[in-house]
């Protein structure tokens, strides 16, 4: 298991698009379970309307957990889509 | 005649006859299903052709309203497939033998009730959304059709809600307005709307919905967000005349709309916009201007609480260039101090901001913050065409340093390999007397001119901008501007490089004459004054 912290730089935090653009991506590593902690709340990040659901705004810290196959790199780039403020 | 009063989303008027948009009975009995594979069976049909509808929502939402307001629909498609969401309608149908459609329900009220609990505006209207995707689900499965508006007058669309589906699936051609009693104007059919160009209205109250049936004559305002059910005449003038005032600008955007900015006798000139967000990006490209002359870039340090980040930045400047589509959008680098103060900067308290530490003045005595700005902005140069513009120049060897510092950040983004256009064009405001007056030493070191004639008229006349009782001192067509800005023309051109005016001067159409023959190569006004400066210039003969 390996894990990382990262902040939400999205104005509008994490909003309907990025929750979307995130379930996406981790939906494509089925081997490896994604979960994020933020707000005191532990959340699956496969689907948006959890993520949602763990109102992170604008600054929130939020920490990525990822487990199983190709755990590195699938945490690399769902951090990177963060930082990046999911391309907004 | 009854007034009734909600809040206008979109501002427009129209006259006509009421139609209530009743939505499809949608009560859910719960039936004991001993197949419940078969139900789950029903349910991923129902999905399935839900996804296919919304793709052919989203296709129409695209061609109509644009991809930021159609992608809602995309993300519809998301939540219909979201693995919580599908979990909780199946293990319904499983640990309870229940219906398909009982399942969708009960799921719908837990996921809606979620969202209505969370404390924030944008998550509870959240809720409408997951309401929106689970009644198509039961409409798919119970096999209720949606319905249509049959009849053939245009109508004043009035429902309690309407869901973004639903929205965008009016036949446009049929719909004068749309009002509802409940809603708020963050949700997506508020943004709809507006995008939609019809007037809206929304919570204008059960007491409304409740009151008005089909065919009544109505006016909506969506100007006051007031509705008139039988006006009287006073209210039905008046309303004519605010929607002839309406068709006028229509008119005028429709017929200038693809035009050129080409005088009587061939002189063409480009007519930018100026903006101070990324919000504003619709506006402009709604009113054809040909691209960004001025994007003002503070605020990304005003709406934060510290220092952007280059990343931040950097995503802010790839959107608009984005969506520019390879037209010139021209960004200033941070201008702040005077009348633009921002905490985290910690600016002393100063006798005159607007002779002190301001604008590019901060920028060259804390290169990191100008650094970070030009690494943000060279690195989305590669997503459009860009122009990086200096605020507040005095002197040849301020420019000497900033030039350096561009070159330094280059030759950095270099080394490590990062990507950057080399047709970045770059120039300087014009806005204070002793630019315009070195202008002769300035335009060869630079691509382009852009004349701030605010404080280029506060600098020359002594006058502050933002004291009231001297307003009558100042002249904004005093010739001593005027001749600055024709001294500068003259030796931009002289030098080659190229010449605007981003300040309020711009959109003056009284001065519009002139600037054309002074040689003004670009004007960039407010983005409601684009077709107006280009009417203008049409009607402009510089030949006699």
């Amino acid at each position: 298991m390996v894990s990382k912290k990262v902040t939400v730089v999205n104005e509008q935090g994490m909003h309907m698009r990025p929750a979307g653009e995130l379930a996406k991506a981790v939906k494509a590593h089925p081997d490896c379970e994604v979960t994020l902690n933020a707000n005191g709340k532990t959340v699956k990040a496969k689907a948006p309307m959890q993520i949602m659901s763990a109102c992170m705004k604008k600054g929130c810290e939020v920490e990525i957990v990822c487990s199983g196959a190709d755990e590195q790199a699938v945490l690399d780039e769902i951090a990177a889509m963060f930082e990046s403020g999911f391309g907004e | 005649m009854k007034k009734y009063q909600g809040k206008g989303v979109y501002g427009a008027v129209a006259t006509g006859k009421i139609s209530l948009f009743k939505k499809p009975d949608t009560e859910v009995k719960r039936i004991r299903i001993d197949d419940t594979d078969n139900e789950k069976t029903r349910f991923e049909q129902a999905k399935t052709l839900a996804i296919q509808q919304l793709q052919e929502i989203y296709d129409k939402a695209l061609k109509e309203v644009g991809e930021a307001n159609a992608a809602i629909f995309e993300i519809h498609q998301m939540m219909l497939d979201d693995d919580d969401y599908n979990d909780s309608i199946n293990n319904i149908i499983e640990s309870q033998s229940v219906n398909a459609e009982y399942a969708v329900a009960v799921t719908a009220d837990n996921f809606a009730e979620m969202f209505a609990a969370i404390d924030d505006t944008y998550m509870k209207a959240r809720a409408a959304d997951v309401r929106d995707i689970s009644n198509r689900l039961i409409n798919n499965l119970s096999g209720s059709i949606s319905i249509e508006n049959d009849s053939e007058e245009k109508v004043i669309i009035c429902a309690s809600d309407l869901a973004p589906s639903e929205t965008v699936a009016l036949d446009k051609n049929k719909v004068l307005a749309f009002v509802t009693a409940h809603g708020s104007s963050n949700s997506h059919t508020a943004i709809l709307a507006r995008n939609m160009n019809i007037p809206a209205i929304i919570g204008a109250g059960d007491e409304f919905l409740s009151e008005i049936k089909d065919g009544d004559e109505a006016i909506v305002d969506g100007y006051t967000g007031e509705i008139f059910v039988d006006p009287d005449e006073e209210t039905r003038a008046k309303a004519l005349e605010k929607q002839r005032a309406d068709e006028e600008k229509k008119r005028l955007l429709q017929e200038l709309k693809g035009k050129e900015n080409v005088t009587l006798d061939g002189r063409k000139i480009n007519v930018y916009a100026n903006i101070g967000g990324v919000e504003n990006i619709g506006a402009v490209l709604l009113n054809d201007a040909g691209g960004i002359g001025l994007f003002r870039s503070e605020f990304l340090y005003l709406e934060n609480s510290d220092y952007p980040t280059e990343q931040q930045q950097f995503a802010a400047y790839k959107k608009v260039l984005e969506s520019m589509a390879g037209k010139k959008v021209i960004i200033r680098t941070l201008d702040i101090g005077a009348d633009k103060q921002v905490d985290y900067f910690n600016l002393k308290k100063e006798e005159n901001p607007a002779l002190g530490y301001r604008a590019i003045r901060i920028c060259l005595t804390r290169p990191d913050i100008f650094k970070t700005q030009l690494r943000a902005l060279y690195r989305a140069s590669v997503f459009g065409n860009l122009g990086i513009m200096f605020p507040m120049i005095t002197s040849v060897s301020e420019l000497e340093k900033i030039l350096a510092i561009c070159d330094e950040v280059k030759a950095e983004l270099k080394a490590q390999v990062v990507e950057y256009s080399e047709n970045v064009e770059l120039g300087i405001m014009i806005e204070t007397p002793a630019a315009a007056i070195i202008s002769d030493k300035l335009a060869p070191m630079v691509d382009f001119f852009s004349v701030g004639t605010n404080d280029l008229t506060q600098y020359t006349l002594a006058c502050d901008r933002q004291n009231p009782d001297i307003e009558q001192f100042v002249d904004t067509h005093h010739e001593a501007i005027l001749r600055l800005i024709e001294m500068s023309a003259e030796n931009a051109h002289k030098h080659g490089a190229w010449i605007g005016i981003c300040g309020e001067l711009a959109s003056d159409t009284s001065l519009t004459e002139t600037f054309l023959r002074m040689g003004i190569d670009e004007l960039s006004v407010s983005p409601t004054f684009v077709l107006k400066v280009r009417g203008t210039v049409r009607s402009i003969d510089l030949s006699k």
